[in-house]
């Protein structure tokens, strides 16, 4: 690569020149991410309704009105758009070489790690992920921007492909540093 | 301290496994117990009655303890040197003490310390006839002086074939243990009241992102013992690992361990291993015949850098918490400046005087101090600055006028080298700051800003010699031509600086609107335009290049910063793209790796260009990945 190249002109819409990873995530990941969303607007709207009871109506009904509505609907886009928007974005796919993982939706991220470098793997269950039979499976380097996590795996997929990269890491010596 | 008989060192195998005596509940413990006598840790001498003690009495600068020997006898001569003699085998180097002067520093460092608060306590305590806050200060001085004496009896540490061990503690006891092939640097340190006595802290790093607990530090060994370990934590995997007189001949055999296992192979880097130097820098010199002794100097202070001290934001923060703390004693003290005799003088002038001129007369006296203050702190630090690459192949900085510190990085551990540039540097003063990125670097201690850096800024040709020194390289990696990014990042980066920015005119126009005075709207104005050279000037900062070993890129305007990371040091990538950068056409790519911050940031590159990188860099994961 030469070091002073023409300034590049790539089309605007142009998305990034790697294909899609394989997989999808389980769809019951779906699920989890709209339980997820739940608690703090409804918490936010309870302490709303709290505040409905107790202020005087004359100038807070007006703004609360307001505040009330525009959480009603973050609450709708979070439960019922942002949940298959991802599972439409989020990706993964383990080759032979590396590690790579598609996610985010308003901001997207891809994460390539190249399987030597993989320094460890674990899977994790939360409550709510253990309720869905779901587990994310977290690929960590040796650097301080933290790990790939693969989220929303079905559980005995998870295991699966944590057991497999586990050995596959293991054929690599070093600290992977 | 009776020296008892041998009956209670059980025929242990000198590893993890505890076969004899009273086992207790942790398991190195095991073998750490036997091999030391009850004055040395009363709490392993209250399980084993009348441990056996080799003499250590008198043995104050290096009490040393003869190691367990693996036949289960005591070792044949009670050893009060530094080298126990006549232990050979496979057993565990002694557990060595820290040094008796230790006794004087720490109280005395605690103190010193609680000075202030001291000092406060007694002159506005003694003074009402309060005696409570006398005692309380009695109180303080006995017991960090107790303090003191019950660390000092309780620490121990060593080093053994595969790690270093660091016990300490009497009732809150901690037992530290860092694996040797993790340790990235060694950082030596000797506050002044430490040079004093002649020891130094040695602050041993390991790297792991884990941040404060992965590292140990040894609070305070001899400085001579400090150098000895410094050089044995570093030496290279397969050399020698002691070189020192005073190592113990023979009771390691670390090198033949560390050349087969594990160590050895932490210092080859998988991956790319087709690019001709890539690992090759450190390890020319260990296959190579014995190296010359002498440290090779990189560079040494020069003291044309001070006109730089006054430029950097760092040191001008410092002040402002030198300032602030010291504010903030006399608001302890109960003092306030308005009471001191003089003040009514010094307002009555001012009083007499323009509103705009004593605002100026202020504004000159802050920027004196500021200056004044940023040349002292810049002479503190690097007083005597020296930068060598040592014959073991470690890079070192040493420097401190008052606290003097040694920085030793394992070259093995570098990944590449920066040039940082913050604004008023680089445009006043034309100056830059050479910087190493090496893994175990990030979170290394406060010293946030000055983790990594290779020296005090200088002249910017000559930071990046010093840089491409560093790095080995024979054109100097950081100073050359750079492929500017797509015009999309220039508009970019004015709608980033212009956007928020534009809150601040709104905000005073609607103050305007309701009857408020005009001039904020002005400064808002003003700000938003400074916004438009800022973002200018960070669209120019924006490039990358890619060579045969390392992969430059530079971004930032108010510290802008060139790194240059070795290929082989990219550990994976990331890529974002926010709903703007969507439509934009740009993505920030991110080359992770394991040594600095974690990254080094390429930012607002065309997605085609991301994808040619990333593939070039590391083509067995990429390639197949390519649509």
């Amino acid at each position: 690569m030469t070091a002073t190249g023409p300034v590049t002109t790539g089309d605007a819409s142009l998305p990034l020149p790697l294909r899609p990873p394989a997989h999808q995530v389980d769809p019951r990941a779906i699920w989890w991410w709209r339980l997820r969303a739940l608690p703090f607007p409804i918490v936010l709207l309870v302490a709303q309704g709290v505040g409905w009871y107790f202020l005087p109506p004359r100038p807070w009904h007006g703004l609360l009105i307001a505040t009330i509505t525009l959480t009603v609907l973050w609450l709708l886009v979070e439960v019922l758009v942002v949940p298959s928007l991802r599972f439409r974005l989020h990706r993964w796919e383990v080759t032979d070489e590396a590690v790579y993982h598609r996610s985010g939706w308003l901001v997207r991220e891809w994460r390539i790690a190249p399987i030597p470098r993989v320094q460890t793997v674990d899977t994790e269950h939360g409550p709510l992920q253990q309720a869905l039979r779901l587990a994310t499976v977290t690929v960590t380097t040796a650097s301080a921007r933290g790990p790939v996590r693969i989220a929303g795996l079905d559980a005995d997929q998870a295991r699966e492909l944590a057991r497999r990269l586990t050995e596959t890491t293991g054929r690599h010596p070093g600290d992977a540093t | 301290m009776t020296a008892g008989g041998p009956d209670d060192r059980g025929p242990h195998g000198g590893g993890d496994t505890a076969t004899g005596g009273v086992p207790p509940p942790w398991s190195r413990a095991a073998a750490v117990g036997h091999g030391e006598p009850a004055a040395d840790d009363p709490h392993h001498g209250s399980g084993q009655g009348g441990a056996p003690s080799s003499g250590a009495s008198g043995a104050d600068t290096s009490p040393s303890m003869p190691p367990p020997s693996g036949t289960g006898g005591p070792a044949p001569d009670g050893s009060a040197s530094n080298t126990p003699t006549g232990t050979t085998g496979p057993d565990e180097p002694p557990w060595r003490r820290l040094p008796a002067l230790m006794l004087v520093v720490a109280p005395a460092t605690a103190l010193l310390k609680l000075a202030p608060a001291l000092i406060v306590l007694l002159l506005f305590g003694a003074g009402r006839g309060n005696d409570v806050q006398l005692w309380i200060a009695a109180g303080i001085a006995v017991l960090a002086v107790g303090a003191g004496v019950v660390r000092w009896r309780t620490t121990r540490y060593r080093i053994t074939d595969e790690r270093v061990e660091l016990h300490s503690g009497l009732l809150n006891r901690q037992r530290r243990s860092v694996p040797r092939d993790r340790i990235r640097t060694v950082d030596l340190t000797a506050p002044l009241l430490h040079r004093l006595v002649g020891v130094s802290v040695v602050k041993v790093g390991s790297g792991q992102s884990a941040g404060k607990e992965s590292g140990l530090d040894l609070d305070a060994v001899t400085t001579a013992e400090a150098e000895r370990l410094r050089r044995e934590l570093l030496s290279r995997p397969g050399a020698p690992a002691r070189t020192g007189a005073d190592a113990p001949a023979g009771a390691h055999p670390s090198a033949g361990a560390d050349a087969t296992g594990g160590p050895g192979a932490a210092g080859t880097i998988p991956g790319t291993g087709t690019i001709p130097e890539s690992g090759a820098g450190p390890a020319v010199p260990a296959g190579a015949a014995p190296e010359p002794e002498a440290a090779e100097e990189i560079d040494r202070i020069d003291w044309s850098s001070l006109r730089f001290a006054p430029l950097t934001v760092s040191s001008l923060a410092a002040i402002g918490a030198a300032a602030g703390a010291g504010w903030n004693l006399l608001r302890e003290a109960d003092v306030d400046p308005r009471n001191l005799p003089g003040a009514d003088v010094v307002t009555g002038g001012l009083s007499a005087v323009p509103i705009w001129a004593s605002v100026l007369v202020g504004v000159l006296l802050l920027l004196v101090v500021m200056v004044a203050g940023s040349i002292v702190l810049f002479v503190e630090r690097w007083w005597g600055f020296l930068l060598t690459r040592e014959p073991d192949g470690t890079l070192r900085v040493r420097r401190g006028l008052l606290t003097r510190r040694s920085l030793s990085v394992s070259e093995q551990r570098l990944r590449g080298v920066t040039v940082t540039e913050p604004l008023l540097v680089r445009v006043i003063g034309r100056g830059a700051q050479a910087g190493a990125l090496t893994v175990g670097l990030a979170g290394a201690d406060g010293e946030q800003s000055h983790a990594g850096a290779l020296g005090p800024p200088v002249a910017r040709a000559q930071a990046h010699r010093i840089a491409a020194t560093a790095a080995r390289t024979g054109t100097e990696v950081t100073a050359g031509p750079l492929r500017p990014h797509p015009p999309r990042a220039r508009t970019r980066r004015l709608v980033r600086a212009i956007g928020p920015a534009l809150v601040l005119p709104v905000a005073a126009g609607v103050l305007v609107h309701v009857g408020g005075p005009v001039w904020p709207l002005f400064l808002a104005v003003l700000l938003v335009l400074l916004a438009v050279p800022l973002a200018l000037d960070r669209y120019r900062a924006l490039g990358h290049r890619l060579d045969e070993r390392y992969l430059v890129a530079r971004g930032g305007s108010l510290v802008r910063t060139t790194s240059a990371l070795r290929r082989d040091g990219v550990i994976g990538w990331r890529i974002r793209q926010s709903l703007f950068q969507r439509r934009a056409g740009v993505v920030a790519l991110e080359a992770t790796t394991a040594a600095g911050s974690g990254a080094v940031e390429v930012l607002d590159l065309s997605p085609a260009d991301a994808a040619a990188l990333m593939a070039e860099v590391t083509p067995e994961a990429v390639t197949g990945l390519r649509a």
